[in-house]
């Protein structure tokens, strides 16, 4: 029971940082019908950019919690900035080309952050700095939980509702619902879909950014080439949830997390990777739309 | 029939070539050689599905993979004894990774660009974790002792091989079927083109020349460690085709030498600073040509295409493949 609890509590924590990432993921789609790959490497970008500054300003010797605030920040602005540039640079020249060569770009900057990654930070794993660690840990009957753990749920918790307000409740949100769902018909409406595009890609890569330093946070080891696997998985849970839900994505992010931290905890601890790329095979074979999809996946 | 002559003649050169080679050639020429060689069969097997068929596959390496590990596993158990029997190796191994291409290509094929990517790339990575989990094959520790049969002879007659295969394949009715389902699926399927056999076929074929390369591969560097083929690996043949035309075999052989060479020449560079500088250039190069030159260096054009009238009967022989 205890070892249960455990891996429910881990499998939460990891899904919710697949779903900061899919939620990027989801609005890049929604826009631009696009599997941004470098989604994952700005969440590497982002773990990198907390740990930097976290040194520069010299948090980590004493649990601060403003320190984190500001790392988070500090990292979500970066985030959003190079988010504006891949989609300014590499994606808008190809607004008119085929989709295959989008992709193909897509996969380009992809490597190009992981290596010119390596190139800046090394490649060898950093040291987190622990910004906050709350101490002690909470026991719950036979149950030792992590308060670190769950304040990381709470903090992305807040972002996803900030998200939620953002996309249902706001003028731009409005106007990012449009252009996913039809580019053209918005841009004749007089909506300035390059410029809602640009917004969307700053507030997804926020989003990844946000995951890094939380992930930092939690596990404290960060190296140039930690965003592929989350990266891929948080398409998974995109597409497990619905491509172009919000929902979707949080909900398929969880139930991903929880899978994979059981089937790992419980019976094949080196089929980790293998597991979440059968899902997504199985469900693009089952239920192309995923759980709360709206759009239609293979259209003619 | 002078057609046929001349692949006959590029077989015997191979072979004419091989038992000199050592005189002229120091060792470290001959593995870039090589290792261009199994690099073109593999670049062009990707584009024979990428490029011709336009299905984007992102999990190619695991076909080299299976060739690679079948192939290890064959020449290490029954063929041990009979070294001369290598190309019955090579083949075999071809056949298990085409068979691997179909299962994987059955479910895929009800999906379409980036979705079939990404179920491709998903592919590609499972083949590789259960060859990861298998111990017999050596897990994470790689399989040693593969005999090093793969000499520039084999190599090069596997290159001759997969050309003409793909010359005379892409110019058959077949291969314009090929063409008509990249060009547009739904119009293709209502003249009448099997879509789904069609693509199942070039997932098979291409399955079958990736299988060679890695049966080539693992006999030469006899030595195989699942971490090769991993998704860096896949991007390399993706690069290849890409940077030489979606669409052109030439293309992907200028591609797959010209990447293979500048690997060997940012080798220097690399050791001294530590970073693998190849792959910050090969994602370079991917977006560059992606934003400049779309289709590639030489898009759908092949070799034939840039040579002046001189060769009057192979160009009156050459029938168009690509109108419009």
């Amino acid at each position: 029971m205890t070892e249960f609890i455990q891996h429910l509590i881990n499998g939460l924590s990891v899904g919710s940082m697949y779903a900061l990432i899919a939620i990027g993921y989801t609005l890049v789609f929604g826009v631009l019908q696009l599997i941004n790959f470098a989604h994952g490497e700005i969440f590497m970008l982002g773990a990198f950019v907390g740990m930097y500054s976290a040194l520069f300003f010299g948090f980590g010797q004493t649990s601060s919690l403003l320190g984190l605030f500001l790392v988070l920040t500090l990292s979500m602005l970066v985030c959003a900035g190079v988010g504006y540039v891949i989609e300014r640079f590499a994606y808008r020249p190809l607004r008119k080309a085929p989709r295959i060569n989008v992709l193909i770009t897509a996969v380009g900057v992809s490597m190009f952050l992981q290596f010119t990654g390596q190139l800046f930070f090394g490649s060898d794993p950093k040291f987190f700095p622990q910004i906050y660690s709350p101490a002690g840990y909470w026991s719950v009957g036979s149950v030792q939980l992590n308060p670190l753990q769950f304040f990381v749920l709470g903090i992305s918790l807040c972002l996803m509702m900030a998200l939620h307000r953002l996309v249902f409740h706001t003028r731009m949100g409005r106007a990012m619902r449009a252009v996913s769902f039809n580019h053209d018909l918005a841009s004749l409406m007089g909506i300035p879909t390059n410029r809602v595009i640009s917004y969307t890609f700053m507030v997804g890569s926020a989003l990844a950014g946000a995951a890094g330093v939380l992930v930092g946070l939690t596990y404290p080891k960060i190296e140039p080439l930690m965003g592929v696997m989350p990266g891929l998985k948080a398409f998974v849970a995109v597409v497990l949830g619905g491509v172009g839900s919000i929902l979707g994505a949080v909900v398929g992010s969880l139930i991903l997390g929880l899978a994979e931290e059981f089937v790992v905890g419980y019976w094949a601890p080196t089929y980790r990777d293998a597991l979440s790329f059968g899902i997504l095979i199985l469900i693009l074979l089952i239920k192309p739309r995923g759980l709360f999809g709206k759009i239609q996946i293979e259209k003619v | 029939m002078s057609r046929l002559l001349a692949w006959v003649l590029a077989l015997v050169f191979v072979w004419i070539v091989n038992n000199q080679i050592h005189h002229f050639i120091d060792p470290y020429i001959l593995s870039i050689v090589i290792f261009a060689g199994i690099n073109i069969i593999f670049a062009t097997s990707l584009n024979l599905i990428s490029g011709f068929t336009g299905q984007f596959s992102m999990g190619h390496a695991g076909f080299m993979a299976i060739g690679a590990y079948v192939s290890a596993l064959l020449s290490t158990s029954f063929f041990a004894s009979f070294p001369q029997l290598f190309f019955v190796v090579i083949f075999l191994s071809g056949c298990i990774a085409a068979v691997f291409g179909y299962i994987v290509a059955l479910p895929s094929l009800r999906l379409r660009g980036d979705y079939l990517a990404i179920v491709t790339l998903g592919f590609g990575e499972i083949i590789r974790v259960i060859i990861l989990n298998i111990n017999s094959l050596g897990g994470a520790r790689g399989m040693t002792d593969i005999p090093p049969l793969s000499s520039f002879g084999w190599v090069y007659t596997g290159v001759v091989a997969a050309l003409f295969m793909l010359w005379r394949l892409t110019r058959s009715s077949q291969g314009r079927a090929f063409l008509a389902v990249r060009e547009d699926e739904i119009a293709a399927s209502s003249m009448g083109v099997p879509t789904t056999h069609v693509k199942l076929q070039a997932f098979v074929i291409g399955a079958f020349l990736a299988g060679v390369a890695g049966s080539l591969f693992a006999h030469y560097l006899s030595y195989l460690n699942p971490q090769t083929f991993d998704l860096n690996k896949s991007f390399e043949a993706i690069i290849m085709v890409v940077l030489g035309g979606m669409g052109s075999i030439s293309g992907s052989v200028i591609a797959a030498v010209f990447l293979t060479v500048i690997r060997e020449l940012l080798r220097p560079l690399q050791d001294m600073i530590g970073i693998d500088l190849r792959m910050i250039l090969y994602s370079l190069l991917l977006i560059l040509v992606m934003i400049l030159r779309p289709k590639g260096l030489l898009g759908t054009k092949e070799w034939i295409d840039f040579v002046p009238r001189w060769p009057k009967k192979v160009l009156r022989q050459r029938r168009p493949l690509h109108e419009g």
